[in-house]
Parts: structure tokens; C-alpha cells; sequence
């Protein structure tokens, strides 16, 4: 196996995703063949190789620093699962 | 209006459509009206509508007859009837990604080029099913149910296109926009037997396509024709200031270098794309195809793309990779699905994640984070990056000496529903002809070109960087001396 068990909770975690223990093998050993899959690029020496980033070689666009958008908190909480006062409500994170 | 007539006009192209319109042979409110009829009786049996917006498209229809009536709209594609794959963003509209993660999800603003065909007086039909998140070549993985294809109601319609595909070759859109990130138009069309073009990345704004992998994605017309193609492209193409990645390049005229003759076309035939795993009748078809345009006066020669096997491995390490950064913006709490009763926030998180994204999503996020994680990165994101170096500099080194390549979309026809669903490799392996064009950024187009076994198979035709038009003009000339995209499945042509 490319990835352990153990590996991939540690994984998932980092993802916030919670893997059900009976899920666990299954994931294991899929994941573990894509990585078997990937590791075909371990044959090539590519040293002197430059990553490609963008496919144009194009690098991030950048805009004057001005005020574009007007401000629409109550459109985009319209979508929101739970909001009080405009604020988003989660779970309370100080004990 | 006799259900014949209706069949009639569901397998005309979108330039024909708005002739009949302009022409008054037909308002756009009957146009829409025979639409909505078809997609009540046959899409039950394919699933390929997610959304249908009657009201909304009723309502536009009476619009856009009032503005052709008036002068004001002349479009070409005012009043031709549309579906949009469900990740393009529509305000007041369901717009799932074929997630249950957003199936709650009202989008609160409009994709860019929804807003682009709304001006232009396009009408909305509804919106269609996808592999969830983009993520399949087969639709099987979405929330909402497998799409059927037309051709053969037992087989995948490809993906992640595939609600597009189904329901264009179907008759129940005149056309559609798909995404591609690795063949997600090309393979769909091509199984569906109706033409696809993948621009160059940036050539289309993305803003307000959900994304997926975001040095890859492109947003992709899908339609009858490379006539219909040209007019779709022309509408939503160009520079976008909401969309960092769109490109900065003029928009040329599609329509006018449609007709250019193919007299010294210089052909390039990848061999890797004819070697072993390929379906012989597919490459049957496929050189069939090839022979045609030799007698339209082009030339062929063989090339190579020498790193282009590279491009699974490569593929679902970068795709994989920036979805898992994409998709960490679900996070139970903004929008889309929230657990229930969460006991603190890693559990609102954990539990919302788990319980919203589908197998294959997850898959990919666990592989995207795996390979972007701390002591990893080099072995996997960056190595990647270097193979995808190299397969673009193949391609670089065959535009040197032949002006468009050719080759299957894919190796077989389309494949049983099922046949390949607990087999996630087996289908990656299935991309191996799109992949590299994604990768490498350049455009392509699929149109179909056959049948193997009474299903459609499609050519693939790639060309060098913003060298859309040059696409446009070859499947054109093709279009003009066969008629394979003519074809329509019978079962749905309303007789």
C-alpha cells in the first residue's frame, strides 16, 4: 500500500473530513492504487525542468486598489444555514 | 403544432432556430414552448435536467419577441433556447454543482457568461446534470442520478458534461455550456455524437463558474455544429476583469474565417493517440475522418507528443491538488450543506464536508491534500508541474510543423452505466486523449465523425494557443461535406 490507514486520517483530518471507520479500508486502498497511478511520473528525470504554473506562463493580474463591489451582506447571508444580526452563527468556540 | 414539427425543430442548430425567428416562422415563445414540452416528456427517461425555469424562460421568451419585434435585439442568438451545466452561477437559481453540498444553494449573483447570453436575448431553458463538482467522465457521480445516453438509454452520456451532451443530442437545448478541466466537454460530446470546443485556458471568464481546478478549468460550448459553435464562442468569450486568470487577447471574428477552404491544411497525427488501447472500429472511424480531409486538400503527417502518457499521473495530481484548496471554502458555516446539532466547530466542519461531498469529491481531496501536505510537495505538486513543463513543450514543438493535430476523444464508445463505477482507475485511464490538450492549455474541438456499433464517436482536433477560429473553420469545412452531426437519435426526433 502506497498510503497507511493511519496516513490517510491524518490526511482526511488535515481536510476536515471525518472518515467513518468502516469507510476507512475502502478509502485506503483506492487512494493507495491513484498513488500506484502518479508514481509513473517518478520515471522521468526532470531537473532542469521549470514547473508550469499556468499553461500561458501568465502571472496573477493585479487591479488598482480601489473600492469595486458595494457592500451586500444580506444577499449573500440569504444563502447562509444559520445568521443572527448579520453575523454567521457556529458553534461556540470559547469554553 | 404537430409533435412531427416539433421533432423538426428540435435537431435544427441554433442559426437556424433564430433564422426560423427572424424570419417569423415561429415566435420564440413557441420555440420555448416546444422546449418545455420535450423536456416534460423525454427527460425522464435521461435525467439530464437538474432545474427547468419554465416561468422564468416563459417570461424572458415574451421579452426577447418584444425586442426582435422592436429592432432592438438582433443577436444572433436571440431567442435560441439553452441549458447551463449547474455549476455556472444564476441568480435566483438552484445552482447544485451536482452536489448535495449545494443542493440547498441559491446562487445570490450571476457567472459572467449567463449575464453575456442573457444580453445577447439567449433563453434559459434550465440547468443540467453533472458529475458532482466536475469530478467524472461519466456522470454517475452526481447527487442527482446517472444521465442516460441517447444514443443507448443502458449506457453514461460521458462526463462531467454529460447533462449538456444529453440533452443537446436529445433535442432538449439547442445548445449548452459544459466545463472542461480534463475532456469534461470533448469526451461527453463525443459519446453523445454532437460537437464540443474546449477554448484556450482564459479564454472564456470563469467568473461565477464554480471551480474545480483552477489552472485548468475552461468553460466549453457544446452544440450541433461548428456554425453554432462560432456564435456561442463570439458571445461569451474575452477578458474578464472579475476573473484574474481570463486573458487579455482580441476576440476575433469566428463566423468570418468559417468558410476559408482547407487547400494546404497541414495535418499532424500524434501516434501515441493511435497506440495500443486505442478501440480498433474507433480507429476506424477515426482515420475515415483523417481521409476526409486529405480530399478537402490537406496534408497529413505523423508527429509526436512524446510525454503525453505522463498526463494521467500528472492530471490527478494537480487536479486533485488545487480542488482539495477549491473545495475548503465548504465549510458548513457561509453556505451549502451544515450538519445537524454540530457538537463543536471541528465537527461542524468534519461532519458538514463528510456528509455534503459524494465518494469521488472526497477521494480527490483526501489525494489534492496528500500531495500539497508538508514533506509531499515536491515528490507530487511540483513534480507534476514539471511533467506538465514537458507536455506542453510537445505541443509547442508540433505547432512548429503542422497547423492543427488530430485524434480520437477517446478510446472506446461510451461504456455501460455501472461498468466502470467501482473502478475510479479504470475511468481516469479513459481521459488519456484529453488530458494532455487540458494540461497543456491549448484549444480543442470534438465532433463527431461515425459510428461504432451505432454509437457516436468523435475527432478530436487541437489547435496551438488562441488558434479557436482556425478549429472553428476546419470542423466547419467537415461539417459542410458531411453530415454525421446532422445525425439525431431517433428515439427522441419526435416521430
Amino acid at each position: 500500500m502506497a498510503i497507511s490507514k493511519t496516513e490517510v486520517v491524518k490526511v482526511a483530518h488535515l481536510a476536515r473530513l471525518a472518515i467513518p471507520e468502516d469507510r476507512l479500508e475502502g478509502y485506503t486502498h483506492t487512494i493507495s492504487d491513484i498513488l500506484d497511478l502518479v508514481a509513473q511520473m517518478n520515471a522521468v528525470n526532470t531537473d532542469d525542468v521549470l514547473p508550469l504554473l499556468n499553461p500561458l506562463d501568465a502571472t496573477q493580474l493585479l487591479r488598482a486598489d480601489e473600492v469595486t463591489e458595494s457592500n451586500q451582506r444580506e444577499l449573500y447571508q440569504s444563502v447562509a444555514p444559520r445568521v443572527e444580526d448579520g453575523l454567521y452563527l457556529v458553534p461556540k468556540v470559547i469554553e | 403544432m404537430t409533435v412531427a414539427t416539433q421533432g423538426d425543430l428540435s435537431t435544427l442548430t441554433s442559426k437556424e432556430l433564430h433564422y426560423k425567428i427572424v424570419n417569423k416562422d415561429i415566435s420564440v415563445m413557441e420555440l420555448v414552448e416546444v422546449f418545455l414540452n420535450r423536456i416534460k416528456q423525454y427527460d425522464p427517461q435521461l435525467n439530464a435536467y437538474i432545474t427547468v425555469v419554465q416561468d422564468k424562460a416563459r417570461a424572458q421568451a415574451i421579452e426577447v419577441d418584444n425586442k426582435i419585434r422592436s429592432g432592438e435585439l438582433n443577436h444572433p442568438l436571440a431567442g435560441v433556447p439553452y441549458a447551463l451545466k449547474d455549476l455556472f452561477c444564476t441568480q435566483g437559481i438552484l445552482t447544485s454543482c451536482g452536489s448535495k453540498m449545494l443542493s440547498n444553494f441559491i446562487s445570490p449573483y450571476d457567472a459572467t457568461v449567463y449575464d453575456k447570453l442573457n444580453q445577447a436575448g439567449a433563453v434559459l431553458l434550465g440547468k443540467v446534470n453533472m458529475d458532482e463538482f466536475a469530478m467524472g467522465s461519466s456522470n454517475e457521480n452526481s447527487f442527482y442520478g446517472a444521465v442516460a445516453n441517447p444514443w443507448d438509454l443502458s449506457r453514461i452520456p460521458g462526463g462531467s458534461s454529460g447533462g449538456s451532451a444529453a440533452a443537446v443530442a436529445a433535442g432538449l437545448a439547442a445548445y449548452s455550456l459544459g466545463s472542461d478541466t480534463g475532456g469534461s466537454v470533448r469526451q461527453p460530446a463525443s459519446y453523445c455524437g454532437i460537437s464540443s470546443i474546449k477554448p484556450t485556458y482564459g479564454r472564456i471568464s470563469r467568473y461565477g463558474m464554480t471551480a474545480y481546478a483552477s489552472s485548468l478549468d475552461q468553460c466549453g460550448p457544446m452544440a450541433r455544429s461548428a456554425e453554432d459553435m462560432a456564435l456561442i464562442l463570439q458571445t461569451v468569450s474575452g477578458f474578464d476583469g472579475r476573473d484574474s486568470t481570463s486573458a487579455n487577447v482580441p476576440v476575433p471574428d469566428y463566423s468570418a474565417t468559417l468558410n476559408e477552404p482547407l487547400t494546404g491544411l497541414r495535418i499532424g497525427i500524434p501516434k501515441e493517440f493511435f497506440a495500443d488501447g486505442l478501440d480498433a472500429d474507433v480507429a476506424k472511424v477515426i482515420n475515415e475522418a483523417v481521409e476526409q480531409f486529405k480530399r478537402l486538400g490537406a496534408t497529413v503527417k505523423e508527429v509526436s507528443l512524446p510525454n503525453s502518457h505522463l498526463s494521467v499521473a500528472a492530471y490527478y495530481v494537480i487536479a486533485p491538488a488545487e480542488a482539495s484548496a477549491n473545495l475548503s471554502r465548504f465549510d458548513g458555516v457561509r453556505f451549502g450543506h451544515s450538519c445537524d446539532a454540530p457538537t463543536n466547530l471541528q465537527d461542524l466542519y468534519e461532519r458538514s464536508r463528510w456528509e455534503g461531498f459524494g465518494d469521488e469529491v472526497k477521494r480527490r481531496i483526501v489525494i489534492g491534500t496528500y500531495a500539497l501536505s508538508s514533506g509531499y510537495y515536491d515528490a507530487y505538486y511540483l513534480k507534476a508541474q514539471k511533467i506538465r513543463r514537458l507536455i506542453k513543450n510537445d505541443f509547442v514543438a508540433a505547432f512548429n510543423d503542422v497547423d492543427v493535430l488530430m485524434g480520437p476523444v477517446t478510446p472506446t464508445t461510451a461504456f455501460k452505466i455501472g461498468e466502470k463505477s467501482d473502478d475510479p482507475i479504470a475511468m481516469y485511464l479513459g481521459d488519456i486523449y484529453t488530458l494532455p490538450i487540458s494540461l497543456a492549455g491549448v484549444p480543442a474541438v470534438s465532433i463527431p465523425v461515425g459510428f461504432s456499433d451505432n454509437l457516436p464517436v468523435g475527432l478530436q482536433i487541437i489547435g496551438d494557443y488562441f488558434n479557436e477560429a482556425k478549429l472553428l473553420n476546419v470542423a466547419h469545412q467537415y461539417q459542410q461535406v458531411t453530415d454525421w452531426h446532422r445525425q439525431s437519435p431517433s428515439q427522441f426526433t419526435g416521430a
